[in-house]
């Protein structure tokens, strides 16, 4: 009767953990990465470790537990570099914010200079004869080569 | 001619086209120096958790933070430093229970610590990416009894620097690492070495 009182206590589980799809669990396991094994996402990993956490994530899944819930466990026991992406709060929400401030920072530093340059078309030409790299008296220069190939020896 | 003209009006504004350009480019690389530094110090957060170099012999043992498993902790508390195990030769072994070298020493470290418990001996059991069923029911397999405590938010693991499971670390009385042993301990090799420490 024990046993049997046993059996049917883990039927229920059982079938539940069993009514979650791979699916389900990938979704949330490509959230994620398994510490042992660095740049391999844990749905795609083939380590023991990583099927023990997607054995984890089927369980909780079967318990009810939300994405972010099961997301926050991980990160609770392993750290935050088990997560795919940074979090969008405190300190690791600079990773999202950094980049834009980057791109922002610079468009307007470049478009401050682009401006300048319109307005100072001394500098503008500055920068055209510099490129150019052409010297000053590149008409002379280019008279006397007309002349020598015209024949002319002065 | 009018190049010439050009280059040399360039050449006499110059100087004080720097100078303008010098003044109003302040606070342009003001900003990118500090927009520089928080990148800099967002990415030595994210470098905290590469961890540091593992310890060799000589070097002193970094402090570890325990709250035990259920069942399994050290003089009845539930929590301890490893600095509290001073004055006693600490044994520090890092294992999982997905590891299989870990099940190789699993017995001889039990049976390590049966012997040598009462001679100010600690053996400490660190479960390294770990779930925590998942231990319990590899402690129970073996029967270990000594002191284990999941690796919480891998802050041993990185302290230590280890690079896989089995690691062992051989900590003197001073709190001092001896010895490291990378792969599953063999009987002659931990008794030599808790011999030595526990003479010195």
């Amino acid at each position: 009767l024990l046993v049997l009182a046993l059996l049917l206590s883990t039927v229920p589980g059982a079938l539940a953990q069993e009514a979650v799809s791979d699916d389900e669990v990938n979704a949330v396991a490509k959230e994620l990465y398994c510490p042992v094994c660095e740049s391999i996402p844990l749905d795609v990993c083939g380590t023991q470790a990583c099927r023990d956490w997607r054995g984890e994530i089927r369980a909780q899944l079967a318990n009810g537990a939300t994405e972010q819930e099961i997301k926050d466990y991980f990160v609770a026991r392993y750290g935050d570099r088990v997560l795919a992406s940074p979090r969008t709060e405190g300190f690791p929400l600079l990773a999202w914010v950094l980049p834009v401030v980057a791109v922002v920072v610079g468009g307007i530093g470049f478009g401050i200079f682009m401006t300048r340059i319109r307005k100072q078309p001394s500098v503008a030409l500055a920068v055209v004869s510099a490129e150019s790299n052409r010297p000053p008296d590149s008409d002379d220069y280019t008279a006397r080569i007309e002349r020598e190939l015209r024949g002319d020896a002065n | 001619m009018s190049e010439i003209d050009v280059s040399a009006n360039t050449n006499a504004l110059a100087p004080e086209t720097s100078v303008q350009q010098k003044k109003k480019r302040n606070p342009g690389v003001i900003a990118a120096i500090v927009l520089g530094a928080i990148m800099l110090v967002f990415l030595g957060w994210r470098l905290r958790d590469v961890g540091a170099a593992r310890p060799v012999a000589g070097d002193p043992a970094p402090n570890i933070n325990m709250a035990f498993f259920d069942g399994y902790e050290w003089q009845g508390v539930e929590s301890a430093d490893l600095n509290d195990m001073r004055g006693k030769v600490v044994i520090v072994n890092f294992w999982a229970s997905w590891c299989v070298e870990c099940r190789i020493e699993a017995d001889l470290l039990e049976q390590t610590w049966q012997r040598y418990k009462d001679q100010d001996v600690v053996m400490l059991g660190i479960a390294y990416t770990d779930l925590d069923p998942d231990s319990h029911r590899y402690l129970e397999e073996f029967n270990v009894t000594y002191p284990n405590a999941p690796d919480l938010q891998l802050r041993a693991s990185d302290d230590y620097g280890i690079t896989g499971v089995p690691e062992t670390f051989f900590i003197d009385r001073d709190g001092v690492v001896q010895h490291v042993k990378l792969g599953p301990v063999s009987q002659s090799e931990m008794d030599s070495l808790i011999n030595r420490l526990l003479n010195q």
